[in-house]
């Protein structure tokens, strides 16, 4: 038997101006799936991920999330869908004007709804210790060096122990070794809490380590779609290329 | 052309009016953030009132100075302090003080919410199952209502206490005698419609700071940009206020 679908895109289609970004893409995400999603700086994989969060509403298509509409819930249904999505954004998005601690504690009693301060306190120090910040719970995130920030985001993002999870380049800019530890995080959230993932990167090793599925956006359509090892075997040297 | 300003104008004005109703409905909506209230009137609160003191002190200072000369000639002296403190209740410590926390609070609102908006903060508050009306915008124009009207009071204080400072250096009088003089001559009709405008200045400063920085565009350089036009568009509210609330409360108080 299939798993459920939990996102189900369908010829989704968005621009900005007069500029068309995503001109039809269709795939589905299975509960339980880590999918990954290559393609060239500037195709749209953000845009892509944040019209399934209902930050940017699309133009055509439709967009399901848990079988429901993003774009018909109401303010109320959406905070609720949101509350069961994660969403790490590429620019790691940390509350500038609060610390480690308060950048953490935003979404867990927002929704968790936890307001127990040692509780509170004791999930940070979890959270953290698994990206590998313990230190820096007292920080203000101007104090942090890039791939803290990153990591921080990443904890600020599983803290929730969200059910879909959307990485946007989890990687991306840390050294080898920290990058491994990040992969087998995202590994460790579909084993122990069944999330499902999408995973944009454009890190080979960590596509590698994480995959269950790729799809190849290319110029605003799914060029591809495979398991890894599908697609690093393709007979099509463009689909090829990514793996190189 | 005039035509594109036109329409470009509409759509401003009614991007307010959205924005104003979505500041509204979220006033009462569950789920209000007490926290970064008390936060948000503490910091506008304690970052201004140095320079409010400074500004306050000093204008009580010029006005007695500078009526001095004048006033003698009539022999009228005995009316600087009356003369002082209803034309700063009134008119000048509303409005400077709104001048300056334009520049001060709206500017920081501005710049503050547009690189929160640039940086993507506004959008992860939103995954985050937050509000970012609630918890941002609702806030601040709520705490800018609170504190500009104290500030304004704090200021005005101040200003008494320079005119007295003023007018010690240059003649005899007490402490009691002044401030008998200048506060016997208040009376409702110059308190109220002053704390109303302070109320309306605080509105107008919370909002077009809010406003500015939460519909910037993306990019960095358009943090400046909403500093900037936060402060010149909350200024201009404040003149047109203080010019409606004038022929308001004279059609009502002496009509
Ligand atoms: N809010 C926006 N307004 C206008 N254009 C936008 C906006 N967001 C994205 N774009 C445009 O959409 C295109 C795709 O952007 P997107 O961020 O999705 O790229 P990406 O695939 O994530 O690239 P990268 O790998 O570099 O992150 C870009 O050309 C960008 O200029
Ligand atoms: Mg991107």
């Amino acid at each position: 038997m299939e798993a459920e679908k939990v996102i189900e895109v369908e010829n989704l289609v968005k621009s900005f101006g007069t500029r068309e970004i995503l001109s039809g893409i269709s795939f589905n995400v299975h509960r339980g799936e880590n999918v990954v999603i290559l393609g060239k700086s500037g195709t749209g994989k953000s845009v892509t991920i944040k019209c399934i969060a209902g930050l940017l509403k699309q133009d055509e298509g439709s967009l399901k999330v848990f079988g429901e509409d993003v774009n018909e819930l109401d303010e109320d249904a959406l905070k609720a869908l949101r509350c069961r999505l994660g969403f790490l954004f590429q620019s790691a998005a940390l509350y500038d004007s609060m610390t480690v601690r308060e950048n953490l504690a935003f979404p867990l009693k927002r929704v968790l709804k936890i307001k127990d301060k040692a509780e509170i306190e004791s999930r940070c120090i979890e959270v953290l210790r698994s990206v590998g910040l313990e230190d820096a719970i007292d920080k203000m995130p101007a104090d942090l060096s890039g791939g803290m920030r990153k990591r921080m985001g990443l904890a600020r993002t599983l803290i929730v122990k969200p059910e879909i999870i959307l990485y946007d380049e989890p990687t991306t800019g840390l050294d080898t070794i920290t990058s491994k530890e990040i992969s087998s995080l995202v590994l460790e959230m579909q084993e122990q809490y069944d999330a499902t993932s999408v995973i944009i990167t454009h890190d080979i090793p960590c596509a590698k380590i994480t995959a269950d599925r790729v799809l190849i956006l290319h110029e605003g359509k799914c060029l591809a779609e495979g398991t890894y090892k599908e697609l690093e075997n393709s007979d099509n040297e463009f689909i090829r290329s990514f793996f190189k | 052309m005039p035509n594109q300003i036109f329409t470009a104008g509409l759509h401003n004005m009614a991007d307010q009016v959205y924005f104003f109703k979505s500041f509204f409905r979220n006033i009462f909506k569950k789920g209000f953030e007490w926290e970064e209230l008390f936060r948000q009137t503490y910091l506008i609160g304690y970052k201004s009132t140095g320079i409010i003191t400074l500004t306050g002190f000093i204008l009580g200072i010029v006005l007695t100075l500078q009526s001095q000369p004048t006033m003698k000639e009539f022999g009228a002296e005995s009316y600087i302090p009356r003369m002082v403190s209803v034309s700063v209740i009134r008119e000048i410590g509303p409005v400077i003080i709104a001048l300056i926390c334009a520049g001060k609070v709206a500017s920081g609102i501005g710049a503050e919410l547009s690189s929160m908006n640039v940086t993507e903060q506004i959008e992860a508050m939103e995954v985050s199952g937050a509000n970012p009306v609630q918890f941002l915008v609702v806030t601040r124009i709520l705490a800018c209502i609170v504190m500009i009207p104290l500030l304004t009071i704090f200021a005005d204080a101040m200003a008494l206490v320079g005119g007295f400072t003023a007018t010690i250096l240059s003649g005899d009088i007490t402490a009691k005698l002044y401030f008998t003089n200048a506060l016997t001559i208040l009376d409702y009709s110059d308190l109220l419609p002053a704390l109303f405008k302070t109320i309306l200045f605080g509105f107008a400063i919370g909002f077009v700071g809010c406003f500015k920085g939460f519909t910037s565009n993306n990019g960095t350089a358009s943090v400046g940009l909403a500093a900037n036009s936060a402060v010149v568009t909350a200024s201009v509210w404040i003149i047109i206020i203080d010019a409606i609330v004038v022929q308001v409360t004279n059609s009502i108080l002496y009509s």
